[in-house]
């Protein structure tokens, strides 16, 4: 079984681009099983069993953080995907807070963001981008090209290792080494890892202390004059 | 330093083996694709974008000097060879044009000396393509449909270092095309049009005609069309001086096409 988890920020273009690579993916004899994550409402697994006839799922995250549902239902899902007869298991989840990344070793880490969201946004995400493997980004038709470099060579600041591939997922252009690296990645592991650090082992505020400043909670403080930029690791 | 850009034929979607085996894209060249909708022009710049090594649905190769790329081509992102300006290709900066240009020409100047002319360049150029000359300090936000197109080609061909500077149907863009396309002329590099405008068309070296997925012939201008593509611009300028007397709440007359003759 091979594993691939797309993240990104709402309306990115997440679910064009897994549309394009399932079309691919199949052309290829692959066997696509895939499963999307979100807080309260999604409606892709219809959509993906209706067009490609592949076993789908969903899971609503409600309370828990999308990324800490991914953690607790991934074995799972990977279980039926092998029984549901797939070589491939995509994962699509809307990580939302920005403070982890739903990435695992053993699988492709993809983050899809939109050219057009301005080119501060590669500062703003944090582990989402800088723990993935490849770094999708779409909409490259609506900017200029000086936009479009800027936006790239921030995503390299930050992110150095990851590989940037600029697509148009209208039209399905550059997606085919999305392809490719899927049927490069190694097959899952029995015991998998979250990659990366998880932020904050418990929070005062989770657990209902609402006194605002930081002297009034523990575990992990920030006061005004502690900035750093949060990496993940 | 890039010289030619050569397609290698692939084959059509019903797997038949493309007409054209063998198109090279010579630095200097203008060029039009034209071919109805779904005829495979997409997938004919999806081939370009990614250097093709028949491993796209088209089967295309696309050699680089002659030879095959090194991957670097493929996998890193600064090497893309198309920089590409459609129909909804706009700024979203709001800076001052100034401070736009300058930040863009920064990734690209080897010495900070370069960058005031670059930017200078640019203007100039953009100023020849559109009526209403930009200013330095007016924001980018600010500038009209004509002027971002023209800006957006002329930061495209004189700052970005792609080989290929892609226009998909920016005709209508309200620019001197003619102008462009001379001006276009004085850059090494390969000006591809997606295009059905029979100005553009005639004014470009070849066009590459698509149909069914494949490419079907390369058409190059030939002396009849060179000649009458004078007459073609010319019923093209009657028809965008009628466009604005209409603007301008004007009656048209049966004299408007006298200047054709």
């Amino acid at each position: 079984m091979k594993l691939a988890i797309c993240a990104g920020p709402a309306t990115t273009g997440k679910t064009s681009v897994l549309r394009h690579m399932i079309r691919k993916l199949q052309d290829a004899g692959d066997q696509v099983a895939f499963l999307k994550i979100d807080v309260q409402f999604a409606e892709e697994d219809e959509i993906f069993a209706r067009e490609f006839g592949i076993p789908t799922r969903k899971v609503y995250s409600g309370e828990l953080c999308p990324d800490h549902c991914n953690v607790m239902v991934l074995g799972d899902a990977l279980q039926w995907a092998e029984r549901s007869g797939a070589n491939i298991l995509l994962v699509e989840t809307a990580g939302l807070c920005l403070r982890c990344s739903p990435y695992v070793d053993g699988g492709l880490g993809m983050i899809v963001v939109e050219a057009t969201s301005g080119t501060n946004l590669p500062f703003k995400i944090g582990p989402m981008l800088s723990l993935a493997d490849v770094a999708v980004v779409t909409k490259i038709d609506r900017v200029s090209q000086a936009e479009r470099e800027v936006f790239r060579s921030r995503i390299q600041d930050v992110a150095p290792n990851v590989k940037v591939r600029e697509v148009n997922a209208l039209y399905g252009i550059g997606i085919d080494p999305l392809v490719d690296a899927i049927h490069n990645q190694a097959d899952t592991w029995d015991k998998m890892l979250l990659r990366g650090n998880p932020p904050v082992g418990t929070c005062t505020i989770c657990v209902g202390k609402k006194e605002i400043g930081w002297q009034a909670h523990f575990g992990v403080v920030r006061s005004l004059e502690n900035q750093n930029f949060y990496r993940g690791e | 330093m890039i010289n030619t850009i050569t397609i290698l034929g692939g084959r059509s979607r019903s797997g038949v083996p493309e007409a054209v085996e063998r198109i090279d894209l010579k630095m200097g060249d203008v060029v039009s694709i034209v071919g109805p909708t779904g005829s495979g022009k997409t997938t004919l710049i999806n081939d370009l974008e990614l250097f093709a090594d028949a491993n796209t649905q088209t089967g295309r190769r696309v050699l680089i000097n002659d030879e095959r790329p090194p991957l670097e081509y493929r996998d890193n992102p600064a090497m893309n060879p198309i920089a590409l300006i459609t129909q909804h290709t706009t700024f979203l900066s709001d800076l001052p044009v100034v401070d736009f240009l300058t930040a863009h020409a920064g990734i690209r100047a080897v010495k900070k000396t370069q960058i005031d002319e670059m930017i200078q360049k640019t203007l100039d150029f953009a100023n020849q393509l559109t009526g209403e000359p930009i200013v330095l300090t007016s924001r980018m936000t600010e500038l009209s449909g004509g002027q971002t197109r023209a800006l957006l080609i002329a930061d495209a061909t004189i700052i970005c270092n792609t080989p290929i500077v892609l226009l998909d149907e920016v005709e209508n863009a309200g620019i001197n095309r003619t102008r462009a396309m001379e001006l276009l002329r004085e850059y090494r590099k390969v000006f591809i049009f997606v295009t059905h405008d029979p100005r553009i068309a005639l004014l470009s070296d070849y066009r590459i005609v698509m149909q069914g997925g494949s490419i079907t012939k390369v058409l190059y201008t030939n002396e009849e069309e060179r000649i009458f593509s004078h007459k073609v611009s010319k019923l093209d300028d009657l028809l965008s001086a009628m466009r604005d007397k209409i603007r301008f709440g004007e009656r048209l007359t049966t004299h408007e096409l006298e200047g054709l003759a």
